[in-house]
């Protein structure tokens, strides 16, 4: 008895709400953001509330609007990739490999083995970076500071190994159409089987914090529900779409890169409530773990890393220096970019946070005609008032903290 | 610019004014106040009993700004990083992010700053008590960064006066503790008068 969890005890015994006991039937508008510690950026939300609880959640958004679906219009294909670093700047490598594959996939290219392992090994590890966040903001706004120290402690150790293979912390700018900026460090591939080594014992850590604390589980379980049915009309994606009972998951479903030749397991839970979608994310990460262990194994020791088509990706300097022709590729593609035929094409990838994908429409030429972007989180929050329909007002922040929005991936 | 040049009070019709059009300037520089700032300063630092005192609470304050948490956009992480387990920014006395503007002395523009937002950070920075600083941390907050488009303030300067420029996209979380490092310097040696006449300071 002692060890059961209160809620398990009582459920309802801390969630009784004032207009419980002093009813007063009046109806208040509540503006929450666009500067709220828990808003994660600058959301704006305008809540209709009922003493504690909310009736009506309305999310207001372009506070951090910067046109990038537009300044791609009049960029090469090359010079769009470090703003799709600043969308969702959690996990910078995931959204370059989603733009490089749709490009590819409109030039009808294929990279090298190497590469498609190498890009798999680092979308894993942007997936950890982003969950880490995740959790450590989301505890956080509950008011456990503890975690967050925790989870940069593991972040600045993959900052590091981001930052030995592309000179960045986090705005990576990593990817080409082709291939990669450049290979990868001596040793490189050592640092990372050492980081997922160490990762499941501090990954223990958090859970031993989270998962059976009470006062975590009194704030996140059965708080924001929503049905499988709910979730798939509204389109939700990634582990929240997953916490209902949906098992969806891009990477097995429509595999790309080397998805199909690892071997992992996609956490669904069913109860569609921001506890079951706080331990999907926790499972994820496990998960990846797994996979970049299995794509070590499995990569190609040598063997080139850019795929050898000059009118894509620069050919190797050696050639350049040594070859006329080499040099005018060099030069044209450095100062015209890259020519794509006419033609659309969108692709899909699991980012962190769900669905991300770039769709391009050209014209045939050296820029996109137009650029959509489809971002995990800006479908995600559309759900963000049905969960909230009911819940108390403090739930609110526990229920944004669970769907994970990153505002530069909302507003672009 | 010298610290002395900036009026910080904000204009006398600053709500309807700027929130109007966030990119007409705020008059930076009050002409009045300087001149009697002038007149006044002969006497100031006549006795040594206030200019140690002086001293002493500019000391005070460079050792515990509280910034207010503001935001933004990707440098936000990096500035979460700052305060974070690594690099701790605790160390500086800096390190109690405020919600509210009204509790905190600095404000870090952490990330590009649009036209919608543009009235929300002049507002958060007009209820912030003086003495106040800021830094605009990152090529976006300092001069529009990538982000040269219709909807994007090139520079947080055009709305609000900036102390301390912090170059990087984003800066690194040892650029920002030197960007801090800087504006404690200039907190240091800044004339901050104690004694002030009625309505100044």
């Amino acid at each position: 008895m002692a060890n059961t969890p209160i809620v398990e005890r009582n459920p309802h015994a801390l969630r009784r709400t004032v207009e419980q006991d002093f009813p007063t039937g009046e109806i208040m508008t509540l503006n929450m953001g666009p500067q709220h510690p828990s808003t994660h950026g600058v959301l704006r939300l305008v809540l209709q509330l009922e003493g504690e609880t909310v009736l009506d959640l309305k999310p207001i958004i372009g506070y951090l609007h910067s046109g990038k679906e537009k300044l791609a219009e009049n960029k090469t294909y090359h010079m769009f990739i470090p703003y799709t670093d600043r969308l969702d700047y959690l996990s910078p490598m995931a959204n370059n490999t989603a733009f490089v594959l749709s490009v590819e996939r409109l030039l009808g290219i294929e990279v090298t083995e190497r590469c498609k392992y190498l890009r798999t090994i680092l979308c894993e590890l942007a997936r950890i970076s982003s969950h880490l966040l995740c959790i450590g903001t989301h505890v956080m706004e509950l008011g456990a500071m503890t975690v967050f120290l925790y989870t940069f402690r593991e972040r600045e150790a993959l900052y590091d190994l981001f930052e030995e293979i592309c000179g960045a912390r986090f705005t990576v700018s990593y990817m080409r159409v082709g291939g990669v900026a450049r290979d990868y460090p001596d040793g490189w591939l050592d640092r990372v089987r050492k980081f997922i080594d160490e990762f499941p014992k501090k990954w223990q850590d958090y859970y031993d914090l989270t998962v059976n604390n009470d006062i975590y589980i009194m704030r996140t379980r059965g708080v924001g529900t929503i049905s499988r049915e709910e979730a798939i009309s509204y389109c939700l994606t990634g582990p929240s779409l997953r916490a209902s009972g949906v098992d969806y998951d891009i990477r097995k479903k429509e595999p790309y890169l080397v998805y199909d030749r690892v071997d992992f397991n996609v956490p669904v839970r069913h109860e569609g409530d921001c506890y079951a979608r706080f331990l999907n994310r926790l499972d994820e990460m496990l998960e990846s773990v797994k996979i970049i262990r299995q794509c070590l194994d499995q990569m190609p020791k040598d063997g080139p890393i850019n795929i050898d088509n000059p009118k894509v990706i620069y050919p190797p300097r050696s050639r350049v220096k040594a070859s006329m022709e080499d040099l005018i590729h060099h030069f044209l593609l450095a100062s015209e970019g890259i020519y794509v035929p006419e033609g659309e094409a969108y692709h899909p990838i699991e980012a962190s946070k769900g669905e991300l994908g770039f769709y391009i429409h050209s014209r045939g030429g050296y820029e996109p005609n137009r650029l959509k972007i489809r971002s995990p989180s800006f479908v995600n929050l559309q759900s963000l008032g049905h969960m909230s329909k009911g819940a108390l007002m403090a739930d609110v922040v526990a229920i944004i903290g669970s769907i994970d929005l990153v505002l530069g991936e909302i507003d672009r | 610019m010298d610290i002395r040049d900036l009026d910080r009070r904000p204009p006398e019709d600053a709500g309807g004014l700027v929130l109007a059009d966030p990119l007409k300037r705020p008059p930076l520089i009050n002409r009045e106040a300087l001149a009697l700032q002038d007149k006044l300063r002969p006497l100031e630092y006549d006795n040594q009993l206030v200019k140690t005192l002086d001293e002493v609470v500019a000391w005070c304050r460079k050792n515990s700004i509280w910034p207010v948490m503001l935001g933004l956009a990707c440098c936000a992480i990096e500035m979460m990083g700052t305060a974070a387990s690594r690099f701790d920014l605790s160390r500086f006395g800096m390190e109690v992010f405020r919600p509210s503007p009204r509790q905190a002395d600095l404000m870090i523009v952490a990330g590009w700053v649009n036209k919608k937002m543009a009235p929300v950070v002049r507002r958060i920075y007009d209820q912030m008590t003086e003495p106040k600083w800021v830094i605009a941390m990152g090529a976006c907050a300092s001069c529009g960064g990538m982000h040269n488009v219709y909807s994007v303030l090139q520079g947080v300067d055009q709305i609000i006066p900036v102390d301390v420029y912090v170059p990087g996209c984003p800066p690194r979380p040892e650029a920002l503790i030197y960007g801090i490092l800087q504006l404690q310097k200039k907190v240091q040696h800044s004339p901050q008068r104690i004694i002030t006449p009625r309505g100044e300071g």
